[in-house]
């Protein structure tokens, strides 16, 4: 029951301070000129703004000082996810802390010592988890891993491959003799043409389907066990504490932009944020905001204490996944013709709402495992 | 064991040793619903004995009938009252709101002359702020109180008064100067008795069948002049002050529940007991998935609480959480209520005093005062203009 569930949120100095350095990034480097500029490009980055993100540390955020990072831990993550979602921002950036704590979790010191380093410097990783069916569970991957003497073998596919094109690194899950596995490839061991480019509905995003036809990898590079199973786990945990922060900073982006436009568009002689047919789901949209945020900062306060964070994860994302794509909504209709245009922003986090709603789990799919877990 | 924790499992036995047996009516669930004597009478003989037992104004000063212990046993004693779902006390009004307030500014006489009675239970206290033409607009009171020799004459009439029937005294906010140089000024505050000629109560019938508020008539009302507290012209920041007790943003209440009010938890609980469509309501996945949607508004909630104390991560919308706070809880009630009623099927068409009503009619009662917090104290309509305009910046209507 809800009164036994937990409602601390702690929140350092440090982290306090993260928050305004990445919300002031953001709001001067990706305005939405900027971001329809790298809609258009292959990439969808600038590799400037990327190598400034490295510079300033955040892609080795998590990452222990051993091997070259700062170990500000995942709740310090959320501090560049958030702003990051408000501004659309979309680098390699995510897809990389997913591979680095799928790393954290599973690989053993020589893989971790290996790798990690190398991101820290700005190596640009991601994990390859889903397959055509689209299944949320992460441990049925069908991509198959077979182990001989000259190392690993991996034949299948993947599907929804956040920046596959631009990583130099990428965690594969499949099945070892039947059960679920990882495996560390590196780009130039996948052949030529394996990569392919998915069209998804948030167009700021970057995402690639990856054919495996027999691709040898040396031995060493296996995830496998109860190891596979806790680098899925801290994957799935990392991808619902980010997407939801993303999707918070997102809300807080689109109800800047109708509120916006609800104070300088006049219709039949007033203000239309003046009519109550649209200022009152403003207000629903801003309810949704602090209620995403109060829950994404809990779930990053009970994954920093090392407490179980599942039931606050699926809440967060439930919360912040239905609120997003509400607002971005909501923005399309209180824009009116304008909102039926390509030039109109509120589609930009329509389309990421979307794309954030069915990325690890729709709201309705978390909320059967809250049923499951809370009932 | 520590002696706090003695204290806690002696407070666990006097509960349940002592806690009132289980009526043959419906109980109201908060001080603003008692509608009738006999709940009247088993909640204030309730108050009389949890006070004599000493657990009540605890942390109150002795020398005026307080426990002059430390707070952190009434704390123990609500907790745990919570914990229990005893019975609520009634006297929320003197014991949550007059009683700090008389505490922290009244005088000597004045201590001395109410608190004992505030906190046993034989002086009730209601609250007279709202008027019938002026809802949420406390400033706009008209309730005139014209100084006569030893005597304030009062005229006018307050509305949705709470225990009005059964109040000895009313915290009362009425206009002695209406040419003052503006409206606050022109206010004063009054501990007024309800006994007197002139004072007329009058219970309003709600929707639900029931009585529980009043309106109050004074018509030509006297009170001894000793009734204002503070000065003339005072009554705006006694009644401000007044709120800031009367929403816990103070401390110094005396303790106790003032309801016994029930939560998402409550009604999962009531899913496992009763059926839709030949089995238990708590296995159909569209309820699950509502119930879930509600827990999840009921955390949230909470952990906006949480929040709300960091200011680095407040800092854009400070207003945002305790400006909506009205309209995110009246509203998830409202609906928690609605739902709770739907999920008994074919015997949600039944109602309080139905030989095969659910749990007396509970849910159905709950969902139609619902609508006293969803329209009370600025309708939900009027608290979304006022967040739609002082935290997002939109223009007014």
């Amino acid at each position: 029951m809800s009164e036994a569930l937990k409602n601390t949120i702690t929140f350092s100095d440090e982290q306090s301070m993260l928050l305004d350095t990445a919300t002031e990034f953001f709001r001067n480097k990706s305005p939405a000129a900027v971001v329809r500029d790298h809609i258009l490009t292959e990439p969808g980055y600038a590799d400037a703004q990327w190598q400034e993100m490295v510079g300033l540390g955040w892609s080795g955020l998590a990452i222990p000082e051993s091997c070259g990072g700062s170990d500000l831990g995942l709740a310090a993550a959320v501090t560049i996810a958030e702003p990051m979602g408000r501004h659309l921002s979309a680098t390699p950036w995510l897809s990389t802390q997913l591979f680095v704590q799928g790393l954290l979790a599973g690989a053993d010191e020589a893989l971790s010592g290996q790798y990690l380093p190398a991101v820290a410097e700005g190596a640009i990783a991601t994990v390859a988890l889903s397959e055509s069916d689209g299944n949320w569970d992460l441990t049925g991957a069908a991509l198959e891993v077979i182990e001989s003497s000259a190392g690993l073998t991996l034949s299948g596919s993947k599907s929804f491959v956040l920046d596959a094109a631009a990583a130099d690194y990428l965690l594969v899950s499949g099945s070892h003799s039947g059960a679920p596995c990882l495996v560390l490839v590196r780009a130039d061991e996948l052949g030529d043409g394996a990569i392919s480019r998915e069209t998804v509905i948030d167009e700021t995003r970057r995402s690639y389907g990856i054919e495996f036809s027999d691709v040898a990898i040396p031995e060493g590079r296996l995830i496998r066990g109860d190891s596979a199973t806790r680098a899925l786990t801290a994957i799935r945990n990392a991808a619902l504490l980010l997407i939801s922060a993303e999707s918070a900073g997102g809300i807080a982006g689109v109800l800047d932009v109708i509120v916006e436009y609800l104070n300088t568009r006049t219709a039949f002689g007033r203000k239309i944020g003046s009519y109550q047919g649209l200022k009152h789901p403003t207000v629903d949209i801003l309810i949704g905001l602090e209620r995403s945020r109060s829950h994404v900062y809990h779930a990053a306060s009970l994954l920093d204490a090392g407490e179980d964070p599942e039931i606050a994860l699926r809440m967060a994302k439930a919360e912040s996944s239905d609120s997003f794509a509400f607002a971005g909504d909501r923005a399309i209709q209180f824009h009116g013709g304008f909102g039926f245009t390509y030039e109109c922003d509120a589609q930009l986090y329509l389309r990421r709402a979307l794309w954030a709603q069915y990325a690890f789990g729709d709201a309705a799919h978390h909320r059967q495992h809250l049923a499951r877990l809370l009932l | 064991m520590s002696e706090l924790d003695e204290f806690r499992s002696e407070v666990q036995a006097w509960l349940t040793e002592n806690r009132p047996p289980e009526p043959d009516f419906l109980m109201p669930e908060t001080f603003m619903e008692v509608g009738t004597d006999a709940q009247f009478q088993l909640l204030r003989d309730w108050q009389q004995r949890i006070y004599e037992a000493g657990y009540l104004g605890m942390a109150w000063p002795k020398e005026y009938g307080g426990g002059g212990q430390p707070q952190i046993m009434q704390d123990i004693v609500n907790a745990e009252m919570a914990r229990l779902k005893v019975p609520f006390v009634p006297n929320t009004i003197g014991l949550n709101w007059a009683g700090p307030l008389i505490l922290d500014i009244g005088t000597e006489e004045e201590k001395h002359k109410y608190i004992r009675g505030i906190l046993s239970a034989e002086d009730i206290w209601c609250q007279g702020f709202s008027e019938p033409d002026n809802g949420s607009d406390l400033a706009a009171a008209t309730t005139r109180a014209v100084r006569d020799g030893d005597e304030y004459v009062l005229n006018g009439s307050k509305i949705w008064t709470s225990l009005g029937s059964y109040a000895k005294y009313m915290i009362l906010l009425a206009r002695t100067n209406p040419d003052a140089e503006n409206r606050y000024a022109g206010l004063s505050y009054f501990l007024a008795p309800m006994d007197v000629p002139g004072v007329e109560v009058q219970p309003i019938k709600k929707l639900t069948g029931e009585y529980g508020f009043t309106q109050t008539f004074f018509i030509d009302a006297r009170v001894p002049a000793s009734c204002l507290m503070g000065n003339e012209g005072e009554g705006w920041q006694i009644a401000m002050k007044t709120l800031t007790f009367e929403r816990g943003a103070s401390g110094g209440q005396a303790g106790g529940l003032s309801g016994n009010a029930m939560g998402v938890g409550d009604v999962v609980e009531l899913a496992r007991r009763v059926s839709r469509d030949g089995r238990p309501a708590i296995e159909d996945p569209l309820i699950r998935d509502q119930l879930v949607r509600f827990l999840l508004e009921e955390q949230g909630d909470r952990l906006c609480g949480a929040r709300a104390r960091i200011p680095a991560l407040t800092s854009e919308r400070p207003a945002a959480i305790p400006m909506s706070g009205k309209l995110r809880a009246t509203e998830h009630r409202r609906r928690l209520f609605q739902f709770a009623v739907s999920l008994q099927g074919a015997n949600g068409a039944r109602w309080v005093g139905d030989d095969h009503v659910i749990d007396r009619g509970l849910w159905q009662r709950s969902y139609f005062n619902a609508f006293s917090a969803t329209i009370g104290g600025g309708t939900s309509q009027v608290q979304a203009n006022i967040v739609g305009e002082r935290v997002l910046g939109l223009p007014k209507d």
